[in-house]
């Protein structure tokens, strides 16, 4: 997920907090591009149940294979991969992250600083609410055979809940698979002192992050909980999870968020600050990257605002309480990676929009329908009807890809929604006369 | 050949009981085996793999949900899924819709892929009187590590199992079951072989049905079922024909149509091996029968005895390798790659094996179905000329 867009794609308006974070992301593909010179290790793994402060504190640099194909496709170089990945014998039929990815490749690995990336020294395949990604790492592994691959299995939470034997398990695995290739790749022993100081300073991140994501309870909400979330709210979060600079970034962030929030200040758009919040909505599903502007256009120009998202959580969830903890390290490691969003079942994933949707007062639920992406599509519609009768709110639904241009139709998205919007709407109108009425 | 006709005659027989049971989408086999004991439960599956002994030794029947292929039209299952999602889903969810399913007591989803995993949340929306269970298994093969993982998915499977009659499961009867399902086994590695040997004996469609029937009747009777077959197949006398022989691979889950297989068939390629049925194969050899540990045995069999698969991590042992090793055991001139459209597992494989194809310098060709497919011609060219081409260069 997330990363922020190139320039030209996209001119926000840019806060303070999005300056640091250009400079962030800029300063860690210099780091990954200068690694044959420093000598330090890359580890290419998922955002879902990432070991972020894992990685760190072997002193190791991650690459997120989904990022860069996400960065593909908005600086629109996917289009070009995944054809070169078709021709190798890809299917059409299949997640086009995976193809962005293996096509980039193939063509030099550039990354998105125009700088290439390195190879990976290990490939953390952390198998957390996708199946794609073992596909994923295998293909890799063939196409890296130096690379040294650690599997890390994250059992579902079928029943709805962590079993207390699954947390054992992936703990199990921590010690047997994860951290020995680690030492091994690194050379530098494990220091579980070194990784709970990085827990606890997500921990402090965490907090933030969920303030950030509750300030939309606001009218207007200062942020958007999705075009925004995925553009300056998460992107951080994965890759510097566990920093001193990932805290501050969020002390900052925090801080302009409650200055809008005091000035009745809505989210900032492409276009500027957006003026009038017209729907309050809560999105299903990961967004389109190939026309990322054009797409969050749709709804700012209705004034539209995202005050809830779930693609926001893919890379772990806070909103139930959990933090990393130092307390017990790789127990909090595995709670985290079993907590993933596509990591709980359908009925705690629909509780979970739920809560979104009456903690932060929406109007009305969409689904974004991926092409690519069974993890999160196989189960919308039911989720939609579930949601529909408890709630009783307008929902929509819209299907796009993540970074194939193909299946991005304007003309279809655009007239589901504004047959969305006139459902919003009319229903607007009917609570306002029955407001009146009592 | 009087007696020649006769044993013809029984064959097809034998093989329209397995046609009926595979026409039968409600499934009226368990429902009878049901009604004659009020103990008795029934178990679905959906592919690939379930220790089917546990389920068995609790007094219940296991029975294979492959969907409903192109034998019943799509009413309620498009509004549950996108059109970019698989097939086998919908038949599911819609033959579970319309009842044909209502005499199951339980459903078994195992860790294949996203659209299984997804569809149990659905059933247990859809039924939350139903026992649904998400079987995670391994994808760690250690037995202190994977293997302690893998016990107590067991034994909650067990409790869940319990819960719907009470059966307290001894050591004895589980060992019986797995002494049931090792002779399952054996019988069908048997006709594999014999299919292998003597492809023109029994038919890609026919061996199919025998062994679709294996997730359709009790073990017991699909043994018998297998031995008749065997000695029928056998005595068949057919005459073999200029055919080259293939290996299908990719087609382990949402099932091709019948009239796939015969195109396969028809187009000049004897199918020597396959996947269509991998979980009837699954274990590949004996499990101890006598421990006074049946479900470590179960484990150590699946941890170390398993069939490779797509819906496995590969660890160490590349399944390029394997695909390839069945290749020379079955004396095959090539390979069909033959998956369902918007199959991750299996189309996410595909360059993988096909590239280990070419450095083994094994032919091999690919296309993509779905369940209700009602064309084949294309394949069946397809098909045609790749045999073609593989007798002008022998
Ligand atoms: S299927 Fe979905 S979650 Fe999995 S890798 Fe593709 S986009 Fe990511
Ligand atoms: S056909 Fe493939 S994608 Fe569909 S349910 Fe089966 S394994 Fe999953």
């Amino acid at each position: 997920m997330l990363l922020r867009p190139e320039e030209g794609e996209m001119t926000v308006q840019k806060e303070n907090s999005m300056l640091k974070q250009k400079q962030m992301l800029a300063d860690h593909f210099m780091e990954l591009s200068q690694v044959r010179e420093t000598g330090k290790k890359v580890v290419y793994t998922f955002v879902p149940g990432n070991l972020t402060e894992l990685i760190y504190s072997f002193d190791m640099l991650p690459v997120y294979p989904e990022i860069n194909a996400l960065q593909s496709g908005m600086r629109k170089k996917s289009r070009d991969y995944i054809r070169e990945a078709e021709d190798m014998g890809y299917s059409e039929d299949i997640c086009s992250y995976v193809k962005c990815d293996i096509g980039m490749m193939v063509q030099g690995n550039i990354g998105p600083t125009g700088q290439q990336l390195p190879p990976p020294d290990l490939l953390l395949l952390s198998y957390t609410g996708c199946f794609v990604f073992m596909k994923w790492f295998e293909n890799l592994k063939h196409l890296y055979p130096d690379a040294e691959i650690a599997m890390l299995h994250i059992p579902y939470q079928e029943a709805g809940r962590i079993e207390p034997d699954h947390v054992e398990y992936i703990k199990e695995q921590l010690r047997t698979e994860v951290i020995p290739k680690f030492e091994k790749v690194s050379g530098v022993k494990f220091n579980e002192t070194k990784l709970g100081e990085k827990l606890d300073l997500s921990a402090k991140a965490e907090d933030l992050l969920i303030e950030i994501f509750d300030s939309a309870q606001n009218r207007p909400s200062p942020i958007d909980a999705y075009f925004g979330g995925v553009y300056y709210i998460g992107p951080i979060f994965t890759a510097f999870r566990g920093s001193p600079e990932c805290v501050d970034y969020y002390e900052e962030l925090a801080g302009e968020v409650r200055f809008r929030v005091e000035n009745k200040m809505g989210p900032i758009t492409p276009d500027g600050v957006l003026q009038e919040e017209n729907f309050r909505l809560v999105v299903e599903g990961p967004p389109n990257w190939t026309h990322f502007r054009g797409f969050w256009k749709l709804f700012y120009e209705m004034g539209a605002v995202f005050v809830g998202s779930t693609y926001t959580r893919v890379g772990g969830v806070y909103d139930d309480g959990f933090r990393h903890s130092s307390d017990d390290s790789l127990k909090s490691l595995a709670e985290y990676c079993l907590g993933c969003y596509t990591n709980r079942n359908l009925p705690q994933r629909i509780d979970l929009i739920e809560r979104f949707i009456t903690r932060y007062h929406a109007d009305g639920f969409l689904v974004n329908s991926i092409k690519s992406c069974n993890s999160f599509s196989a189960g919308q519609l039911v989720m939609m009807r579930e949601l529909e009768e408890r709630l009783q709110i307008p929902v929509g639904f819209i299907e796009t890809d993540l970074v194939d241009p193909r299946y991005y139709s304007y003309s279809n998205i655009k007239n589901r929604l504004d047959s969305f919007f006139q459902m919003l709407e009319q229903r607007q109108i009917m609570k306002r006369r029955m407001e009146a009425v009592v | 050949m009087a007696e020649q006709h006769m044993t013809t005659e029984q064959y097809t027989a034998a093989i329209e009981k397995a046609r009926a049971l595979f026409e039968d989408l409600s499934y009226s086999y368990a429902k009878e085996w049901k009604e004659q004991d009020p103990s008795r439960r029934v178990i679905g599956y959906l592919p690939i793999y379930i220790p089917r002994e546990i389920i068995h030794a609790m007094g219940m029947l296991p029975v294979g949900i492959f969907g409903a292929g192109d034998r019943m039209s799509i009413v309620k299952g498009d509004a549950f899924f996108q059109s970019y999602i698989c097939h086998i889903p919908r038949t599911v969810i819609e033959m579970a819709l319309n009842g044909n399913m209502d005499h199951f007591d339980g459903f078994l989803f195992p860790s294949i892929c996203d659209v299984i995993r997804n569809l149990s949340g659905i059933f247990r929306l859809k039924f939350p009187d139903k026992f649904i269970r998400y079987f995670d298994l391994p994808q760690n093969f250690d037995r202190k590590v994977g293997g302690e993982f893998y016990r107590k998915e067991i034994e909650r499977l067990i409790e869940g199992l319990k819960a719907l009659n009470g059966h307290e499961l001894t050591t004895e009867e589980l060992n019986a079951s797995i002494e049931i399902y090792n002779y399952n086994r054996r019988l069908v590695n048997e006709l594999s072989d014999l299919r292998s040997d003597f492809p023109h004996k029994i038919s890609a469609v026919d061996f199919y049905l025998v062994l679709r029937a294996g997730g359709t009747m009790t073990v017991e009777e699909h043994n018998q079922y297998l031995e008749e077959i065997l000695r029928l197949a056998r005595e068949v006398d057919a005459d073999p024909e200029d055919k080259i022989r293939v290996v299908v691979s990719g087609a382990f889950c949402e099932q091709p149509p019948l009239g796939l297989i015969k195109t396969i068939e028809n187009a000049g390629c004897y199918v020597v091996e396959d996947d269509m049925q991998l979980g009837m194969k699954w274990i590949k050899t004996d499990i101890p029968s006598d421990t006074d540990d049946p479900v470590s045995a179960l484990i150590e069999a699946y941890l170390d005895h398993s069939e490779f698969s797509s819906a496995v991590y590969e660890a160490d042992n590349p399944k390029g390798e394997q695909l390839k090793q069945q290749v020379i055991d079955r004396r095959a001139d090539g390979v069909l790659f033959c998956a369902p459209s918007f199959c991750d597992p299996a189309l996410l494989d595909r360059p993988i094996l096909e590239q280990a194809m070419d450095a083994y310098h094994i032919r091999h060709f690919g296309f993509q179905y779905h369940e209700n497919l009602g064309q084949f011609h294309v394949i069946k060219e397809q098909a045609g000329t790749f045999a073609d081409m593989i007798k002008l260069w022998e």
